[in-house]
């Protein structure tokens, strides 16, 4: 190597010498393993929305299914997972302080933004999982497969209507009526019926790609965390280089930025 | 030569310092809160269109286009893209190509079976 070329970088980058994507070995692998990744996450969603097209004429409303929202009775559509996108942003600003702290080697400020990361991570896991415990116990009355081959679902504000894809509601004797003949009545979500539709690949694709991407979200705060520590530590002074700092940073935001992507094409489209 | 720096690991690659120095001025605590200011109005307002009478149509490319936007900052921004090589850059993000082409086909695809009439 030391017998290479000594031309500027900056007019030949690639003429020898030189790394020619400027970085380090270490963030060029980061980019190059969330490229991979990003190919992953990519192929869910585009499965979920082949899918989801494939049978929308059945396919559930988001805005009707995700309507909960802490210590507030009835319905608030989508409020829940847009506080979790925010919350996922702040910690990716938090995240990007960190880095630009490391940049100037100070290590208590690193501290700060890093552990506030740490925190928001903590919370969009814990937002998760309420999401889903929420997801899988459903409604009350559960929906119901009737007799004529259609799928009717309920709402708990509004006890004993029966509601319909294309937005009938039936109600009063004839809704009793049809409950009683029901073929099967569905309660909340597992990997095989969901009370939300009449296709069990809506609770699937639920399921596996926000737990793909909050498996990620832990993964996260567990690798932060041990940066932390390493922070802490001082293991970064005495080498005096923050770039782990700059690597964790680059898997952070790729976690918020699938997750933009999952909150369109799953909760907003 | 001076301006070199051989990184200190096995892998010894030499840096330009220049071009690295040129890299970091770009991104400052302004530019960052700016991003962050822009991202969270951007959702807002995804959140609050996403209730209006809007056609589906309309809405389904307003939501891809804006969250292409914020794509475009979380990556050029938050993750340093923007002052990278452009070697770098292009290595990362013109394999996404394939994934434009992807969406269609299998979009086009799942739309296409679902109108089957057995």
């Amino acid at each position: 190597m030391s017998t290479a070329s000594t031309a500027n970088f900056e007019t030949k980058p690639w003429g020898g010498g030189y790394s020619p994507f400027n970085v380090r070995w270490g963030k060029l692998y980061m980019w190059i393993f969330l490229l991979s990744d990003a190919f992953t996450f990519s192929s869910l969603l585009i499965m979920y929305g082949a899918l989801r097209h494939r049978w929308t004429d059945i396919w559930p409303f988001p805005g009707e299914v995700f309507t909960h929202f802490p210590f507030i009775h009835g319905h608030v559509p989508l409020a829940y997972v847009g506080l979790m996108t925010f919350i996922l942003i702040m910690s990716s600003v938090t995240m990007v302080l960190a880095v630009d702290a490391g940049h100037s080697f100070k290590r208590k400020t690193v501290q700060l933004w890093l552990g506030l990361t740490i925190i928001g991570g903590l919370m969009f896991v814990g937002s998760q999982a309420w999401e889903w415990y929420h997801f899988i116990e459903g409604s009350e009355e559960g929906a119901f497969y009737l007799s004529d081959g259609r799928f009717a679902r309920t709402d708990n504000l509004e006890p004993g209507v029966l509601l319909f894809h294309d937005g009938t509601r039936i109600e009063g004797a004839e809704a009793e009526h049809l409950k009683s003949t029901a073929l099967k009545n569905v309660h909340g979500a597992s990997l095989y019926e969901n009370e939300y539709g009449p296709t069990p690949l809506f609770g699937n694709f639920f399921f596996f790609i926000t737990g793909f991407h909050g498996f990620h979200v832990f993964s996260g705060v567990v690798i932060n965390f041990i940066v932390f520590v390493l922070v802490t530590k001082g293991a970064l002074d005495r080498k005096k280089d923050y770039e782990l700092v700059e690597k964790v940073g680059l898997y952070w935001h790729f976690v918020d930025l699938v997750w933009v992507f999952v909150f369109t094409f799953f909760y907003l489209v | 030569m001076s301006e070199d720096f051989i990184s200190p690991d096995i892998h010894h690659e030499r840096i330009s310092h220049k071009s690295q120095e040129k890299a970091h001025t770009g991104l400052n605590t302004k530019v960052i809160w700016r991003v962050f200011w822009i991202l969270l109005l951007v959702t807002i307002f995804e959140v609050a269109i996403s209730f209006t009478a809007i056609s589906k149509e309309i809405l389904l490319y307003t939501f891809i286009t804006l969250t292409i936007v914020k794509a475009y900052f979380i990556v050029f921004y938050f993750m340093h893209m923007k002052f990278e090589e452009t070697a770098l850059k292009f290595s990362i993000l013109l394999p996404f190509v394939l994934i434009v082409y992807l969406i269609f086909i299998a979009i086009y695809e799942g739309i296409a079976i679902g109108l089957i009439n057995y």
